[in-house]
This record gives structure tokens, sequence and C-alpha cells, in this order.
């Protein structure tokens, strides 16, 4: 299970903090440390639905299940189990 | 009539109304009001005088409305940053502005404390932490007072004593920083009275009043955000406060759910909207209007939204921070007039001039020149740059402001946006100076030569190029670009394409020439 984390961690430091791991803990909010923007947003769905073969609906496209690497490690085991 | 006026009015006549609403926080005006009050004689108490600049450097927030009242109430002018800024740029704002106090959240520490280099005239910073967090900038900054929102308000303190002493509606109430086209942002400076008239103008025209519930996602350091606010609370309606358009779903349930009456987008927004499936499901019944600035909203994304919200009547409006906005197209008209920006607000005149400041007919192509009691002030310490924008009105003591901006009227008086007479960059709603972006890739070692632009892009209406040109050997990639432009540059202003170059075109007096660059860009890669 960590290394879905793991992976959506190392994702995010390359492509949103380029590299500096500094304060990405697992429950930093993307959004309250202005982290990703809205575009951003629409990278990272890119990304899971490619890196591991899920289809996320818009309704599922809420902070709740997105905005921390703990919420997103439970959304997408989540997504896997159904699917 | 101060700016503050507005809401001690709405205090009087809706006590118990809900004013704003953010995250789980909802307030009413009295709460708002009594609150604003307090910080206001703590201000006081801690030293401020008439005419002091307050930083104001937060995420839209309650404690941001709160705090920018709280400033006005006590004489003094605030300047509301954006929220996403790095430290170079705030460093430079705090020392141009010569804010003596600076109000800011604990997770912004990191990028205040590498800001504070040479601010003498920053005394004191106020840090909205959760409490039991406390932040200390430690000894060796000593000479800046802190304190922190949370024990402020449970402090006894003397009610503001301005009563009779207090500032006048020629005085400044804020200062918004802009990018300006020499790269340093430029502090636009409205009176009490620019705001006023402007948010009058414009809420006369959106026909708002109190029973409105407007949904505000555009940051308060744009004046379209913090202006939200304003016309909120002339008229005693509700604003729900949101950071960002970050989870667009999010948003779309709350219209719903709060009965949202009021949206007001820019088209990078849209374009998020159009990529979610069946909208179609929601019932948008109360929505009563959306309106667009920062950058012409293209006719199909007008259509669009109308299918999407077809209760809704929507507003497309043109603006520019100096004198808050220039035009808005009345719904009924978009049919016939579909790329037009419409005509000036009430109150207000415009014209389009040519090279000698005469008035030409309908169809010619001059500069956007506006005339009317919403025009800034000028820009905080730049005589020059305020010289450049703003020529002598009709009478005494009255300025037109020169826009820079190209447009045309029809032969009814319509306007139409046609270029920029810089060459500044509109991308994600925001203004960017190529400048700026160059300037700070130029600080970075291994750059020779650098030409940053905008191309055509679906979703940000223009995106960032950095061309860049490195020195004989360096071996530095675009990622390395990338992250260095991350660190330093807010992340609407980060260039989404990087491409080297190994020499630039020049032109005969061997200026680079952008032209030929960015033409060959798009030639080569957005095509």
């Amino acid at each position: 299970m960590d290394k879905t984390k793991e992976k959506i961690r190392s994702f995010m430091i390359e492509n949103f903090l380029f590299g500096e791991d500094i304060d990405l803990k697992d429950d930093t909010s993307f959004l309250e440390e202005g982290i990703i923007d809205s575009t951003g947003v629409l990278e990272l769905i890119e990304y899971l639905e490619e890196e591991f073969n899920i289809q996320i609906d818009d309704e599922d496209l809420i902070p709740e299940n997105l905005d921390s690497l703990n919420n997103l490690e439970q959304f997408i085991s989540k997504l896997l189990k159904t699917s | 009539m101060l700016v503050n006026t507005i809401l001690e009015n709405s205090a009087q006549k809706y006590p118990d109304k809900i004013a704003l609403v953010c995250n789980d926080e909802r307030l009413c005006y009295k709460e708002i009001n009594n609150k604003a009050a307090k910080f206001s004689s703590y201000l006081i108490k801690a030293g401020i005088k008439r005419h002091d600049r307050v930083a104001i450097f937060i995420d839209n927030s309650a404690e941001s409305v709160i705090a920018l009242f709280g400033v006005l109430k006590a004489g003094a002018t605030f300047v509301m940053l954006s929220a996403s800024m790095k430290p170079t740029k705030l460093n430079y704002i705090l020392q141009n502005s010569g804010a003596s106090f600076l109000i800011t959240h604990s997770n912004k520490f990191r990028i205040v404390k590498n800001s504070l280099k040479n601010t003498d005239e920053l005394r004191h910073i106020i840090w909205c932490a959760p409490e039991g967090k406390p932040i200390y900038l430690g000894k060796r900054k000593g000479d800046k007072t802190e304190s922190f929102w949370e024990s402020i308000f449970k402090e006894n303190l003397e009610p503001n004593p301005m009563k009779n002493s207090g500032p006048i509606d020629i005085d400044l109430s804020n200062i918004i920083y802009t990018s300006g086209s020499t790269g340093d942002p430029k502090g636009v400076m409205s009176s009490h009275h620019n705001v006023l008239s402007a948010i009058r103008s414009i809420s006369q025209y959106l026909e708002i009043n109190d029973k409105d519930i407007i949904m505000n996602v555009l940051p308060f350091s744009f004046d379209y955000g913090l202006y939200q606010i304003f016309m909120t609370f002339l008229y005693g309606a509700t604003i729900i406060i949101e950071k960002s358009f970050v989870f667009p779903y999010r948003i779309i349930e709350k219209i719903v759910t709060e009965k949202v009456t009021g949206f007001p987008i820019v088209p990078t927004m849209a374009a998020l909207l159009f990529k979610i499936d069946n909208l179609s499901k929601f019932d948008f019944s109360s929505l009563r209007f959306l309106s667009n600035t920062a950058a012409a909203l293209p006719f199909t994304y007008i259509e669009k939204l109308q299918k999407l919200f077809p209760m809704a009547k929507v507003y497309s409006m043109y603006g520019l921070t100096e004198c808050k906005r220039v035009s808005y197209l009345p719904p009924e008209d978009i049919d016939r007039k579909k790329d037009s920006v419409g005509i000036a607000m009430p109150n207000e005149e415009v014209f389009v001039v040519d090279e000698d400041g005469n008035e030409v007919g309908p169809d010619v192509i001059g500069e956007l020149v506006i005339r009317g009691a919403n025009v800034m002030q000028g820009y905080w310490k730049d005589p020059d740059t305020t010289a450049k924008v703003f020529r002598p009105g009709r009478y005494k003591g009255e300025t037109l402001l020169y826009s820079g901006d190209l447009f045309k009227k029809d032969n009814e008086g319509y306007l139409y946006f046609v270029s920029r007479k810089d060459d500044m960059i509109k991308t994600k709603g925001e203004r960017v100076s190529p400048k700026e972006i160059e300037s700070v890739l130029h600080s970075m070692e291994g750059i020779s030569e650098i030409s940053v632009f905008g191309i055509p892009d679906e979703i940000f209406g223009q995106s960032i190029v950095a061309a860049v040109v490195l020195e004989k050997g360096e071996k530095i990639s675009k990622k390395d670009i990338k992250k260095y432009s991350s660190q330093n540059l807010e992340p609407f202003m980060v260039p989404k394409f990087i491409e080297f170059y190994k020499e630039f075109p020049k032109s005969t007096s061997g200026k680079i020439d952008k032209k030929i660059i960015s033409a060959d860009f798009i030639k080569l890669f957005a095509t």
C-alpha cells in the first residue's frame, strides 16, 4: 500500500516541487501550501489515471480525495478495490 | 463616505445577516464590523498612523476581510498581496510601499523570513497562526514586533478614537501592485472615493442587491476579487469566499447548496468548467448572473456558458486595475455585438484617440482613454510612469487615463479590444510582464540571453514561452530552469515552454527580435 503513496510522492516532488522534498508530509495540503494550482490538478489526474490504470469521475475531483498524499492513497486504493 | 462606511452601514441595517461564508465559518455583519473595529483599535495602540501602509499577505479568508476593514478604520492604506508571491517580489513591495505593518499567516513563514532584508520601515508583523503555534523570527531580526491575530481579539482595547480625526475620501484606501512593462511591479493607488465610485457603477449595471449571494474564488490581490467584497457589503448581500478554483467540482456543488446568485469568473475558469461532464444535472436556477473580465471572453465561451447556465445573464467586461473597470457588454446585446467588450460603465466616459489625443471615428484603431472618478491616483512613488499614463483633463485636477490598450469603436459606440501597445502577456486571468520573468531568469547562472513571450493557449488564454541562449559550455537543463522559475516566480508566471537557441535573431540596432522568435516558435511547436 505504501508503494502507492511513494509513487505519488515522487510524482509530486518531480513535477511540482522540482526535486525538493521539503515539507511534503503525508498530510500536507497541496492547496494550503500552494503546491498545486487548477492546471496542476489536471496534470495530477492525468498521471493517476495512467499510472494506476483507473478512471476518475468528475464527482471525485474534491479535496477529500486529492488534497494530500494520505487522501490520495485512500482514494486510489478504494478505486482499485472496486474496479 | 469612506470604503469602511459600507461595512458600518450594513452592520447597522443588517446586523445579524450573514455577510461572509468561508469554509465552516459564517459571519454576520455585526461580527465582522466589531472585529474590524477591534483590530483597528489594536493597530492604533500599536502605533499605526494615518496614511501608513499595511501589507496583507494571506490567502482569501475571513481574516483578510476583517484585516482590510480594520486597516481602513484606522485611517491607513492596505496593500493586498498575492498569496503565492515569492520572497524577491515580496521584499521589493515591502520596501517600495514602506509598509509599517505586515499581516500574514504561519504557512507563509518561510517566504516572509526571506523577504525582510532592508525593510526598516516595517515595524510590526501580525501572524494569523493557529493558537499554540508561536512563530518567532528570532532575536537577530529583533527590530520588528511580532504578535498573533487570535490574541489581539482577547485583549481589552479602547475603542477606536478616530471619530473626528479620521481619513477623508481623497485619502488612499489601497494600493494594488500589478505587473509593470518595465519589470518591477507598479503600485496602483486608489482613494476611498475612487473605490466607492467604481463599486457604485459596477453594482448598478450588475443590479447587485441585498438578496445576492456571490461566489468568489478570485484572489483579493486581484481588484476583480477584492471588489466582490465591497459590492457585497455595499448592499448587505452575502459573499462566499474560496481560496481558489483548484477543485472546480467543489465550487459547483457550493453554487447549488448555497444558492449562489452571482459568479465572477475569468476565461480560464470557464475553460476548466467546460471540462467537467454532466454539469447539466445540477440545478443552477439560483444563479442570476456570471461576469467575466481579465481577458475578453471568446464568443464560443459565452454561448457555452449560456447553455450551461440558462437562467443566468452573462456579463462580458473589460478593465484595468488603474481604473478598476472600463466597460461591460449589456447581456441583451451579446448576440448582436459578438466580440465587443461593450460600453463604458455608468458615470464614466471612454474615448478612442489618435497619437495626438484626438478622438477617432468609428472602426478606426486608437488608444483607449478613460475619464471618471474611478481613475486611480497614480503609481506609488513612481511619478515618471504615472506621467506616462496621465494627461490633463477638461477641468482643474482632472486627469485622463491613457490605457496603453488599442481599441476601436463601432458606429454605435461599442468597444472592441485590438491589442496592447506593449508586450504584456495575459495568462490564467493575470497580466504578466515578460520583462519581469526575463529579469528573474537573467539572475540564474548560465543563462546568457533570454526572450519571454506569450503564445495562444486554449485554456490559459496565452501560455508563457521562455526562449533561452545559454552561456558557452553551460549544461543546465530545461528542468533546472523550470525549477528556478518555480522558486522565484508566482505559479502563473512560470513558463510553460522552455526552448534553447544557439543565438537569437537581432535587429540592426542589436535588439533581440522577439517577433521573429515567437512567430517561429508558433510555427514549429504550436501548430
